[in-house]
């Protein structure tokens, strides 16, 4: 079990907060760190990787103590076995994928365990690559393979899938969630993406202005504002027309334009540009299965 | 008319000397510069720096008084090292690595600024020692800033006349560079002796320089 009690003031865009946070994570757990940004989430998973120093606070992973500030206790990152996945991936240009994970692995020359990520990343073809020759989505997965080639006792995910494009996204969420299945390890993701967390996570922390507001599941913390019977979209108005009686307003939802009738006191005060909110009731959707992702309505 | 090779052999020797010796210094220097927050570290850029606008003459002057075995300096590297700086061969490298310090140190502080900085914590998280991280990803990763200041160091060495006239003394065969020799012969109306010293040198800083180029492009290009 790890637990978790640190406070950090922080400068933010939003002038100064306090990062105050107590927390206790299970083995094998799922976790989320959910919050707008500059509500410390990368903060927090920094100081759990020693690479930022908390003003005062105890970290404490099975038994080991990582952090006391009272005892003057601080581990560095090289002494903390986590692995670390950064938002910019920071894979070394210099060394191809398979050198990449090896890198983290050596002093065990564990070729069957890095055979075993690289193939669970599906990075077994691209394995001689240096990292300039990746898409944004596989230098993620040759992040997290480097991340997991140290066996760590915890798993730290930045924003990691926040600069891909959506059908990326949802592809990695799946294998993010495949890994975490097959190998156990205990994991935090920072998150700003509802969907994604709601997808992942076992448990989630919703952080505000440096405090945890409110910790549950995905369905406990969501119900409520965010779950309701309706549908509630938000888009860019692109053209008005007049057809009889009613009028046809295209809209853009998402990278889909759709097109809505409105009536005459609806479309006043509206203009071509504004950001409108489109909502309908849920009671009856018709719902399929898609054979494979098409594309994403937000 | 006979050419006197020694002067060229005594450049590219000091050259050599002076570029291997800030590599040495120059890569802790330019990590350190880089990444600390030392509070008073503009004073340490500045004084890397002031070799870059202090006319030679100033520098070459100073050196020649610490040297000199009236002061303490000079009589301590005399007395317990029988090293003697003024108007010798190793007076010359010494010289010559605290004016060209700025040409290694400045490329590979900025090589090292425009590496991202999760590069670094990466290999800290995974479990990698300051020392390793360095070896192992920060200076593979700088390689042209390495190149760059190597050989800026030492052509810019090759190119000294100020400091080497002042603390050298333009000794045959000890201290007389090429450089020196030209100023020589053309004092001496030997215009075609200065020439051929000229030369020589136009010539190997351009091939130096272009090399360089030439590489760098090569390096940065992605593979």
């Amino acid at each position: 079990m790890i637990s978790i009690d640190i406070q950090k003031k922080l400068l933010t865009a939003d002038g100064p907060i306090t990062l105050s946070a107590q927390l206790d994570i299970q083995p094998g757990e799922f976790l989320s760190l959910f919050g707008k940004s500059g509500a410390g989430k990368t903060t927090l998973l920094r100081i759990l990787a020693g690479l930022t120093s908390p003003d005062a606070g105890v970290i404490r992973v099975d038994g080991e103590t990582w952090l006391d500030t009272r005892q003057h206790v601080n581990l560095p990152p090289q002494k903390r076995r986590i692995g670390f996945v950064f938002q910019d991936y920071a894979l070394f240009p210099h060394l191809t994928v398979r050198q990449n994970v090896a890198f983290a692995a050596d002093g065990r020359h564990d070729t069957a365990f890095i055979d075993q990520l690289l193939a669970l990343t599906g990075l077994d073809a691209l394995q001689d690559r240096k990292p300039d020759q990746l898409s944004g989505g596989q230098k993620q997965r040759g992040a997290l393979a480097r991340a997991l080639a140290r066996r760590p006792h915890l798993l730290l995910l930045d924003e990691p899938l926040s600069a891909l494009d959506a059908e990326t996204r949802l592809k990695l969420q799946e294998e993010l969630l495949t890994i975490h299945r097959q190998l156990g390890v205990t994991t935090l993701i920072v998150s700003h993406d509802l969907g994604e967390v709601f997808k992942l996570s076992s448990r989630v922390l919703v952080l505000e202005r440096g405090r945890i507001v409110r910790s549950g599941t995905p369905a406990e913390i969501f119900a409520g504002d965010n779950l309701s019977g309706h549908f509630r979209f938000t888009g860019d108005l692109l053209d008005i027309q007049a057809n009889d009686v009613v009028f046809i307003l295209s809209v853009l939802i998402g990278n889909v334009i759709v097109n809505v009738i409105a009536t005459q006191e609806e479309i006043a005060g509206l203009r071509v540009g504004d950001k409108i909110i489109v909502t309908a009731k849920a009671f009856n959707p018709m719902i399929y299965k898609l054979s494979s992702f098409q594309g994403e309505t937000d | 008319m006979r050419y006197d090779w020694q002067p060229l052999a005594l450049t590219f020797e000091l050259a050599s000397a002076t570029a291997l010796i800030l590599l040495i210094i120059g890569v802790p220097l330019a990590y350190w510069l880089a990444y600390s927050r030392f509070r008073f570290k503009p004073v340490v850029e500045t004084l890397v720096s002031m070799p870059l606008v202090l006319p030679p003459s100033v520098l070459g002057f100073y050196l020649l008084i610490a040297f000199s075995p009236e002061h303490l300096l000079g009589k301590t590297l005399l007395d317990h090292f029988d090293l003697r700086l003024a108007f010798s061969f190793n007076g010359l490298v010494l010289g010559s690595v605290i004016y060209s310090l700025p040409f290694m140190v400045q490329p590979l502080q900025s090589g090292f600024q425009s590496l991202p900085l999760s590069l670094k914590e990466a290999a800290y998280t995974l479990g990698k020692s300051r020392l390793a991280t360095a070896r192992r990803v920060l200076l593979p990763n700088i390689r042209p800033a390495l190149l760059t200041g190597l050989v800026l160091s030492f052509a810019h060495t090759v190119g000294e006349f100020g400091v080497v006239l002042m603390i050298g003394g333009n000794i045959p065969g000890q201290t007389r560079l090429a450089s020196l020799a030209i100023y020589d012969e053309v004092e001496g109306l030997n215009y075609a002796a200065a020439n051929f010293y000229a030369l020589i040198l136009f010539a190997v800083s351009f091939i130096i320089l272009l090399t360089v180029y030439v590489v760098n492009k090569r390096l940065l290009k992605p593979v």
